[in-house]
């Protein structure tokens, strides 16, 4: 049953073949079972189980609150939870429970979820490994699966197995390892550069970041206000489009959320990609891509090509400069977002109290990890006054260069952008630990990131039917909704396979 | 003592303590356009002990000040800038405080539209450019009372720029010498208010009251066109009443909805300006024009000594009348500004550019907020002073004490006085009864009826003025009884019996034959003595103009 896809097991619930409590107990047992991977920071079994209960009695009455009811989710330990602690993996937030819901939480509740716990993270959603949180790294199913034990053992006798665990790509790797490793159906995670995407390349789920705009942050603990996202994490792309469904639409308590109103989100059962223009963006076609990446993705190029879509090679001319736009924009943001955490109305607060200013320093220094705080200070250096022309406001030019780039192949006719989310797939944590957060983040959100400086891009990750572990695709598309999983459910449907890789 | 001092602040005709000139070249200019900047050498500051600009004492040049400043008004709304906390002075500290006003991580501002109309009435008011597009910025400083680390405002593109503000200045010695000046207004911004750091000194702590983080202020930014103390504060008044009139804030500066600050410096007429000192958070009128016009003459005593003006914030002592150098680093910090991602743009239309169907809740109108402000008080002062044919000083007391427009509207409506009257009767008496005492208009115990009915009784001549006098004191003593009243009780009816009265004067003149000798040779003042002896002896009961007549008869007869 946990293998199922969301719309199966809700079709399930709703016949009557299994009750909501006892779907909760499955997959509260199998969160037990894998705890090693550390997915989830907090498990909140109690309140799970009584949504479940509550779940039940609807179904009973026949009163389902739709397909979403009785389904166990998962959220990102960044997403603001009333009465379920939110740490956003780290120090400065351990015991923090909110007194309220994030917009996103509030409607999955609403639509009868039950609420499994909070998924690990990087410390405030900064990295790409979900390695840097201050409850340590989350592992990825894949490493446990016997594709992977069968090729590490081809590669390398006797190196010792549990230390070669892969890691899931970040930051929301325990939304995307808690949905590959069946604990839940849906997660949510955040996409500031690639954070829900990224993760889900490596995990071998559907990772979907929707428009800025079109689904609300509040509740959401901002890293980067004007590109952050929340995110969807499935098994399959119909599965992101009942949840995005769910999500999408004008929020009163964020502005910065688009008023019209929201079309349902319906995949077409056949879709003819006769008519589609795929843009491959040969900036995308970097030195370091590894060969499997590389050569998955000339074969779903060519794949789309064979059923008669139009595949043409199209230039984003700013791609080069967007990993270095977006680190300045993001520090910036980052260092004015953290200013709140000073240990006074909430969160850590130190036992120093020689001075205000004091209390603030060892409150800080103790509450953020290094990542976190080499951020705080690379941001406020880009903002003081004799800097703040030469690298904000030249970032924020850049910007509009790189969003341009996209609306520019947009109107010359491409429906869709087919380009890989990563430079590789996701690889061993010791192997990833050799690099610094900075270094690793600049790597793995090449693909991801520009789109969060366009904005109002959609983007979509496509697991890869891969022999060996997950590696995906990426398709964007612009202000037209439906292209994107439209497309991703094309390639659903031509390439993958289900994997049974974890029993 | 809240109120004490905003009412000592308007006490009386404190809008005439206004600049004079030491000379009289440049005095009596009439109104002082945009672009043209006075000279500033040799005015003074009447009636202050403290002369703001004058001749070096060594006897060579003269000083200019030129004072600016920036003045943030509390937004008079039901509900915050940003969040649905309400808003009220004096509640229980941090029992108004959203999630959001306490900077919970995830939370998001939401602009509240009834601030962004009163910026608007307020930018419309002053003659300001309203921005259509305007933007909200992040200013970053750590401080106890500000939780999120930075207070939202509108540093690039602000909401309203380049206005004007007319205000009236004493500029003779008689107060009726009145000079309109005006100031340029750079800009009117949008802003979160902080919250307030309690500091409990013996016990090393610092309480929060975050009631007040997030209201919303308007931070009206005033050129340096202004060059002493009571010119700032004729300004800051000024501004006051047109707040009050338009109702986008309550302007009291006691309740600290009306704080000033005050960039000052002073240099030799020709040439550059000189290095500023800013003095912070003058909460009264009174204290603003004591701080601009010590720190212009400390600026002068400083320079003339061969130091340095230091570019410092100051705060002002107002039991030492001084100003002095505030510790904290404020003032030099790099305040990092970024824009606010969390808010859009704000877009304003007007009727031209309204966007068709547009939800009216959804956009604001600048000319339909126009077509709808309430008349400013420069416009009433014009109407008292037409239709009343009051004097012009006479307008500015009357809208400068709270309430006392209203009464004396009030009064007018009842009574068959001629206007003057009743204007000589409110400003003279009556505030001065209030004065005396301390109280405002709203507490008064004499009602514009009672006062209405006093002066009818004095316009039919049925009291003399000196009884009508006695009968306002006895209404301010003891409430609830009518003007009738007090006269029949204590008789003050004048003597409506002309054959009595002339019965009283000859029985004076008979009994006083020495004081008639002495009018009959001549002596002009002796009628006077004749005519007090009468009033006497009628118990001030007659007309004193009637007595004389009498008496002027008997004489000559």
């Amino acid at each position: 049953m946990l293998g199922r896809t969301l719309r199966e097991v809700s079709t399930a619930l709703k016949q009557g073949h299994i009750t909501p409590t006892e779907l909760c107990q499955k997959c509260l047992s199998l969160i037990k079972k894998t705890k090693f991977l550390n997915a989830y920071i907090t498990v909140s079994e109690e309140v799970a189980l009584k949504q479940a209960e509550e779940s039940e009695k609807r179904y009973k009455k026949g009163h389902s609150l739709g397909d979403l009811d009785g389904i166990p989710v998962a959220v990102k330990d960044n997403f603001s939870t009333s009465s379920i602690e939110t740490t956003c993996a780290s120090n400065m937030l351990k015991g923090y429970v909110p007194p309220y819901n994030a917009t996103v939480v509030q409607k999955l509740l609403d639509k009868g979820a039950v609420l499994m716990g909070k998924t690990n993270l990087d410390e405030f959603a900064m990295g790409s490994g979900s390695t840097d949180g201050v409850f340590g790294p989350v592992k990825n199913p894949w490493s446990y699966s016997k594709q992977y034990r069968e090729k590490r053992k081809q590669k390398a006798h006797g190196e010792n197995e549990d230390s070669n665990w892969l890691i899931t790509g970040g930051s929301s790797g325990g939304s995307a390892a808690a949905v590959a490793a069946f604990t839940c159906f849906a997660a949510l995670g955040s996409d500031t550069g690639g954070s829900t995407r990224n993760p889900a390349a490596h995990c071998g789920v559907v990772g979907f970041k929707p428009s800025y705009g079109l689904v609300s942050r509040h509740g959401l603990i901002p890293l980067v206000n004007s590109m952050d996202v929340p995110g969807i994490l499935t098994r399959c792309v119909d599965d992101a489009a009942i949840v995005l469904g769910m999500l999408a639409g004008h929020d009163p308590k964020d502005s910065t959320t688009i008023q019209d109103p929201v079309k349902p989100f319906t995949l077409p059962t056949f879709a003819d990609v006769n008519k589609l223009c795929i843009g491959i963006p040969k900036e995308y076609l970097a030195p370091e891509l590894s060969s499997e990446v590389r050569s998955f993705w000339s074969k779903a190029a060519n794949l789309f090509e064979s059923e008669g879509a139009k595949v043409i090679e199209v230039s984003l001319p700013h791609t080069s400069y967007s990993i270095v736009c977006y680190h300045v924009l993001c520090t910036s943001e980052v260092a004015s977002n953290m200013a709140r955490f000073d240990g006074l109305e909430y969160g850590h607060r130190c036992d120093i109290n020689v001075s205000t200013e004091a209390m603030y320093a060892a409150t800080r220094r103790e509450g953020f990890n290094d990542v976190v705080r080499g951020r705080i200070l690379s941001g406020n250096f880009f903002l003081l006054k004799e800097n703040y022309e030469n690298y904000f406001i030249k970032a924020q030019k850049v910007r509009r260069l790189i969003a341009n780039d996209f609306v520019n192949v947009f109107n010359s006719g491409v429906d869709v952008l087919l380009t890989p989310t990563t430079l590789s797939e996701a690889v061993p944590y010791l192997e990833f630990i050799k690099e610094d957060n900075r270094t690793r983040s600049a790597q793995d959100d090449i693909f991801t990131q520009a789109v969060n400086m366009a904005g109002e891009n959609l983007t979509s990750a496509i697991p890869e039917p891969h022999a060996k572990e997950p590696e995906q695709l990426h398709v964007t598309s612009f202000s037209y909704l439906p292209m994107t999983n439209e497309l991703a459910g094309i390639i659903e449907t031509f390439v993958v396979t289900k994997r049974p890789y974890w029993t | 003592m809240a109120a004490l001092v905003v009412r000592l602040s308007c006490l009386g005709k404190r809008w005439v303590l206004a600049c004079i000139d030491g000379g009289s070249r440049h005095g009596r200019g009439a109104a002082i356009g945009l672009t043209s900047r006075r000279k500033r050498g040799q005015s003074s500051v009447a009636q202050q002990p403290l002369i703001a600009v004058q001749k070096s004492r060594k006897g060579e040049r003269e000083w200019a000040a030129v004072v600016g400043l920036e003045i943030h008004a509390q937004i008079s709304s039901n509900s915050k800038l940003f969040s649905g906390s309400q808003v009220h002075f004096a509640a229980p500290p941090n029992s108004l405080v959203s999630f959001f006003d306490a900077s919970l991580p995830g939370t998001l501002p939401v602009l509240n539209r009834r601030c962004v109309e009163a910026a608007v009435m307020t930018g419309l008011a002053l003659n300001c450019r309203i921005n259509k597009k305007s933007l909200f910025d992040r200013k970053h400083y750590f401080y106890a009372d500000l939780p999120a680390g930075y207070q939202i405002t509108q540093q690039r593109l602000p909401i309203a720029v380049n206005g004007c503000l007319a205000y009236s200045v004493s500029v003779g010695k008689k107060p009726s010498q009145v000079s309109t000046r005006t100031v340029r207004i750079k800009q009117i911004q949008l802003e979160q208010d902080s919250g307030k750091s309690l500091h409990d000194e013996p016990r090393s702590q610092t309480l929060i009251d975050l009631n007040r983080a997030g209201v919303g202020l308007l931070e009206v930014v005033l050129e340096p066109d202004m060059s002493c103390g009571e010119e700032a504060a004729s300004a800051v008044r000024e501004l006051q009443l047109i707040l009050q009139a338009l109702g986008t804030s309550q302007a009291n500066m006691a309740e600290g909805q009306l704080r000033v600050d005050a960039n000052i410096s002073v240099h030799h007429p020709g040439e550059p300006l000189g290095v500023r000192t800013e003095v912070k958070n003058l909460n009264s009128a009174r204290f603003l024009a004591k701080a601009i016009d010590f720190e212009i003459k400390r600026q002068i005593h400083e320079l003339e000594n061969g130091r340095k003006i230091l570019n410092e914030t100051r705060s002002f002592d107002d039991k030492l009348g001084c100003t002095m150098p505030m510790r904290d680093k404020e003032g030099k910090q790099d305040y990092r500004f970024m824009p606010e991602p969390n808010l859009p743009p704000l877009l304003l239309y007007d009727t031209a550019s309204l966007p068709p169907g547009a939800d009216p809740q959804q956009v604001i109108n600048i000319d339909w907020i126009r077509e709808r402000l309430p008349e400013l008080p420069g416009k009433t002062r014009e109407k008292l002073i037409q239709q009343y044919g009051m004097l012009p000083e006479h307008s500015f007391t009357l809208l400068n004490e709270v309430g006392l427009l209203e009464f004396f509207q009030n009064v007018i409506k009842e009574t068959r006085a001629e206007p003057k009257k009743v204007t000589s009767w409110v400003l003279n008496i009556f505030l001065g009864f209030l004065k005396q005492q301390n109280l405002a208009v709203n507490e008064s115990p004499v009602t514009p009826s009672a006062l209405a009915e006093l002066l009818n009784l004095l316009d039919r001549k049925a009291i003399s003025s000196s009884a009508a006098r006695q009968v306002f004191e006895e209404l301010w003593r003891s409430k609830g009884k009518t003007p009738s009243q007090i006269v029949s009780e204590k008789k003050l009816e004048l003597m409506q019996d002309q054959e009595a009265l002339e019965r009283v004067c000859h029985t004076v003149m008979e009994g006083h034959p020495q004081v008639v000798m002495d009018m009959k040779r001549g002596n002009p003042r002796a009628i006077n003595k004749l005519i007090g002896l009468v009033r006497k002896a009628t118990l001030s009961r007659a007309d004193p103009t009637v007595i004389k007549e009498i008496l002027e008869r008997k004489l000559s007869s």
